[in-house]
């Protein structure tokens, strides 16, 4: 203990001991400090600044903020359970039998995820609205109708189509987890059917579970974007939002609200992170995880592709209404638009270029911000023995607690009167704080990419590099970030793509439209009477952009996946 | 001495009448609430005459703008406003955020319909005129087999239940103003049981006011309570939708002015002057944005069915509204709407469907315990928590706002809790009128 203690502040580690408080001191600024604002004023009378709990009291007293409150639970549950109901047949299809079309399930869990859900929102209102493509046709030719989106159900339609693929994600790995010696020693020992399910592997996936519907849970309850885009106020977040925006930033019903957000977030963070302790999904054993697969019968097949197929067509609906809106002329109580024009591109690369251009601004700042913050910490957390060095960690990732809206509002309270030196404007106001927000929220993803990424890299050969001579921050340089390298890349690319569609924070903060990224410019285009056609160009625009980003993601993951399959760690040194 | 005096004014006026117009420059910084059909049309023919100067819109609604003004007062960034209502303007001016301008552009008469155009102490200024008003999609009510809805009664219909919509005065300031006209015309009590009975109709309470034009254009809903360019610039976008100005509405102004302390009062300046031109109030008929200008002599390059108030004075003559009136209670009506129709819709509805529905039961008969019951029920549904004159009290207005300048504003309520006493006020009473009204149903 006590050598490491002086290695602690010995020159060797004084440079990362210098980044570590330089690290801590930005997330002080721009985390800590914020979120404890939102906290503060919460709890603080708004005419006498003494402790109190009348705010609380107010809000619980207050029946539509209790509506609120019940109805953002609800529709976070019901997001959960739809987005099961979605993932449960295709991860039973792909883990039970052998199933061809498990290619096909794969794309499936990656294309909502590229469309933010606000963006799909829209298009989703025109195909399944009260008077939308499908119900005037049920009506025309049926004589019903169904209530895909009337209220609360457009919302929770809208977000479980996005968020179903991490539930399936989770399931499938769970359910290939699932130790085959468990399943043949249950059925030795008579247990078939429905019993082996409910005794073995129910209770054996269900952590892996767990974990995916808190994510998504807290994904729901925290979203801003698609109820305000449907138009649904009675929910926690848009209530927030609509009261730091209408009635000012010192009324304290928004800070309540922001602390119940983060409340909850946390709840769920830790609930997620209880399921999947001491359980490693990285690896996966080979020939001989999972529960035992069958072939299909013909009819099974038959059966099985006409799922996959109907929930496709599901999970495409956002982008095929976003696309024919993009194109469409007029498209006004009709199944189809009533014709097709090039117009709302030209449009919008002759009045809309500023807010492409500012998001490439943005996000790459922040992706790249990320990157160095991230490997920063993963270095000092894994490589070195400061004192304290976990909190870097835990800080970083506290901000998946952190709702979008609550960061917000935390930064137009802290920085609204505090004058940036040379702009002379306030810094809640100056763009830089948007990437600032961008930077933080997507800071815990790209952490975990870089760790993932440390954690391959042998520290043998740190060493030999230190035994040859090389200084600290040599070896830093030439030996591990070059390794590093798929992981930075990945979540370089990642953290692009993710920022690049930021809603929630970035809708509190805009002050001026110049300063716009392209969530917003979609925000404001949707809102235009001329037609939606533009918003949706551009909303096509940021799914490309996050399209492309999580392929190039992808391909480079794979590649070093291979790369390090392909050769034998200690003899790599330094060559791709 | 007075000579002197005379002579040093001579000076003065000689030598600002002999500046020479030199190239304007700078940021321009114009908060708006305004969509981007309009600013991003008027700042890229400013740009265009002005090379030199900046144009940045802030985008803020007509509520969020006024708090913007107020909150950045002290280190104020921005040089105008401009936005619709006269009445955030009213509010502005008495919070002593404008300051005063002479416009020197010729053109502009004094009034519009019975308004006044300007302000009569100079503070802001219209730029376009606009009555508020019924669009409706064709389609839509094609396919439901329902007549357009012409004037605000027809909306209180039953055949419309479920099929309306309009946004809330405290989120979009030309939903304010047609809110506040119709109680100016008719009436205090009589106002709130319109907007009560039409608010029964509706299929949504909208975000923002362009959710009503949208709505309507996407067919989502039939009709829509919008202010006349939503409409007409919908219509000539191509939408398959129609407009009608209903008797009872009034033609405001929209107005734009500088603010006090502004960073670059000159190329504001300029900016008035501009939208005031020829040039500038021919843009104001482009089939995005269509707005009544307020030069008369524009309507001659309008199109042939364009509204035109200086020719066809019937509209909105039959309301002259008061400014004074409306700025007077500005927050409580905000509040008011909100508590008793945005926030209680789904509660609101059942009780207007089971008046309707009864209503539909007695036709024809004579029941007198039953009309009795929904005469009763329908009282519920229009009681009003405040008097008229209550209403208009400064010291009841200033609970609802935040932040107070003054230190002689009393407040002796918190805003928090009044608005819990009115909503279950109405909860209760909307609760009450439709167990009144199924009674008598059941009793027909």
């Amino acid at each position: 203990m006590k050598a490491s203690t002086l290695t602690a502040f010995s020159s060797v580690e004084r440079g990362p001991a210098i980044a570590g408080l330089m690290i801590a001191f930005f997330l002080l600024l721009f985390l800590i400090v914020p979120v404890g604002q939102v906290i503060f004023v919460a709890f603080q009378d708004p005419n006498t600044g003494s402790f109190t709990l009348i705010n609380f009291a107010d809000f619980f007293g207050n029946s539509l903020f209790v509506e609120s409150f019940f109805n953002s639970f609800y529709v976070a549950s019901m997001s959960v359970i739809v987005a099961s109901i979605i993932a449960m047949p295709l991860a039973y299809f792909t883990t039970r039998f052998n199933f061809s079309g498990a290619l096909l399930i794969q794309t499936l869990g990656i294309i909502p995820l590229i469309m933010p859900p606000f963006v799909g929102a829209v298009a989703m209102q025109l195909l399944f609205g009260a008077n939308g493509s499908i119900n005037l046709l049920l009506e025309e030719h049926l004589g019903f109708t169904i209530p895909f989106m009337e209220g609360l159900n457009g919302v929770i339609l809208v977000e479980s189509v996005h968020y179903f693929p991490f539930i399936l994600i989770n399931l499938s790995a769970a359910l290939n987890n699932i130790d085959r010696a468990m399943e043949e020693s249950a059925q030795n020992l008579g247990a078939h059917g429905t019993r082996l399910f409910r005794r073995i592997v129910f209770p054996l996936a269900m952590p892996g579970y767990v974990a995916g519907a808190a994510l998504v849970f807290i994904k729901v309850f925290d979203d801003l974007g698609t109820p305000l885009l449907l138009n649904i106020n009675n929910m926690l977040a848009p209530q927030a939002y609509l009261r730091i925006s209408s009635i000012g930033i010192a009324d304290p019903m928004g800070y309540v609200i922001s602390v119940i957000l983060v409340g909850f977030s946390l709840l769920s963070l830790w609930i997620s992170l209880l399921a999947l302790k001491d359980k490693d999904y990285a690896t996966v054993q080979k020939g001989g995880g999972g529960l035992m697969r069958r072939d299909l019968r013909t009819w099974e097949k038959v059966g099985c592709y006409g799922v996959v197929i109907l929930i496709l067509l599901l999970v495409l609906s956002p982008h095929i209404g976003l696309t024919l809106l993009s194109f469409g002329t007029v498209w006004s109580f009709a199944v189809i638009p009533d014709g097709f024009t090039f117009d709302h591109y030209t449009t919008v690369f002759d009045t809309a270029s500023q807010y492409i251009t500012n998001t490439l601004l943005y996000a790459g700042i922040a992706a790249l911000l990320d990157v160095i913050l991230a490997t920063s910490i993963a270095y000092i957390v894994w490589r070195t023995k400061l004192v304290g060095r976990k909190w870097l960690d835990y800080g970083a990732t506290a901000a998946l607690a952190v709702p979008g809206v609550v960061l917000g509002i935390g930064y137009l309270r802290t920085y609204h009167s505090f004058d940036v030196p040379i702009i002379n404007e306030p810094l809640a106001s100056w763009w830089v704080i948007i990437v600032i927000a961008m930077t933080i929220r997507r800071l815990p993803y790209a952490l975990r990419a870089c760790i993932a990424a440390i954690q391959q890299v042998s520290v043998m050969l740190e060493e030999a590099a230190e035994n040859l001579g090389a200084t600290k921050g040599r070896t830093v340089w030439r030996i591990v970030v070059p390794l590093m390298s798929g992981g930075i890349l990945a979540g370089f690319v990642t953290s692009f793509a993710t920022a690049s569609v930021e809603l929630s924070a970035t809708i509190m903060l805009v002050a001026k439209d110049s300063d716009a990224p392209l969530a917003f410019g979609i925000y404001e285009f949707m809102q235009s009477t001329s037609g939606r056609g533009p918003g949706a160009a551009l909303g096509i625009i940021a799914v490309l952009f996050v399209g492309v980003g999580t392929y190039f993601s992808h391909v480079i993951i794979e590649r070093s996946k291979k790369l390090r399959e392909a050769k034998a760690i200690v003899a790599e040194g330094g060559t791709t | 001495m007075k000579r002197a005096h005379v002579l040093g004014a001579a000076a003065i006026v000689l030598s600002a009448a002999s500046i020479p117009t030199y190239a304007l420059s700078g940021k321009l910084t114009i908060v708006t609430s305004y969509p981007t059909d309009t600013t991003a049309t008027f700042e890229k023919a400013f740009e265009k005459k002005y090379p030199g100067v900046d144009v940045e819109m802030l985008k803020k609604k007509t509520t969020a703008g006024i708090k913007y003004l107020q909150e950045t007062s002290d280190n104020n960034q921005a040089d105008m406003f401009w936005a619709s209502a006269p009445d955030a303007f009213e509010v502005l001016k008495g919070d002593d955020l404008l300051v005063k301008y002479d416009v020197k552009v010729g053109g502009i008469p004094e009034k519009v319909g019975s308004f006044p155009i300007n302000d009569p102490e100079g503070y802001y200024k219209g730029f376009a005129a606009s009555g508020y008003g019924i669009m409706w999609n064709e389609r839509y009510l094609k396919a439901k087999k329902l007549p357009p809805p012409m004037e605000w009664a027809d909306l209180k219909k039953p055949i419309y239940h479920g099929h309306s919509g309009m946004s809330a005065p405290s989120r979009s300031g030309t939903t304010h103003l047609t809110v506040e006209t119709v109680l100016q015309g008719m009436g205090w009590q009589d106002g709130w049981a319109e907007w009560k009975e039409i608010a029964g109709n509706f299929k949504t309470v909208t975000e923002r006011s362009f959710g009503v034009p949208d709505g309507v254009n996407s067919g989502s809903f039939g009709a829509g309570i919008v202010i006349d360019f939503f409409g007409l610039s919908s219509q000539a976008s191509g939408f398959p939708v129609g407009f009608n100005y209903p008797k009872v509405t009034t033609l405001v102004p929209a107005n734009i002015a500088i603010v006090k302390n502004a960073p670059n009062a000159e190329a504001a300046a300029a900016f008035i002057e501009f939208i005031l031109s020829t040039e500038g109030q021919e843009l104001l008929l482009d089939p995005k944005i269509r707005r009544l200008p307020v030069n008369p002599a524009t309507y001659a390059k309008a199109p042939k069915d364009f509204p035109n108030p200086f020719k066809d004075k019937t509209i909105g003559a039959a309301v002259k509204f008061d400014l004074a009136l409306s700025k007077g209670r500005y927050n409580v009506i905000n509040s008011l709407f909100d508590v008793m129709i945005t926030y209680r819709l789904n509660e609101l509805r059942g009780a207007v469907k089971a008046i309707q529905d009864a209503e539909a039961k007695l036709a024809g008969k004579t029941n007198a315990d039953a009309a009795k019951l929904i005469a009763e029920a329908r009282a519920l549904v229009n009681e009003v928590p405040v008097t008229e004159a209550q209403a208009s009290e400064s010291d009841f207005n200033n609970i609802f706002k935040k932040k107070r300048k003054k230190a002689t504003t009393k407040v002796t309520g918190r805003q928090a809790e009044i608005e819990s006493e009115w909503d279950s006020m109405v909860v209760a009473n909307y609760a009450k009128a439709k167990e009144l009204a199924d009674k008598a149903a059941s009793m027909l």
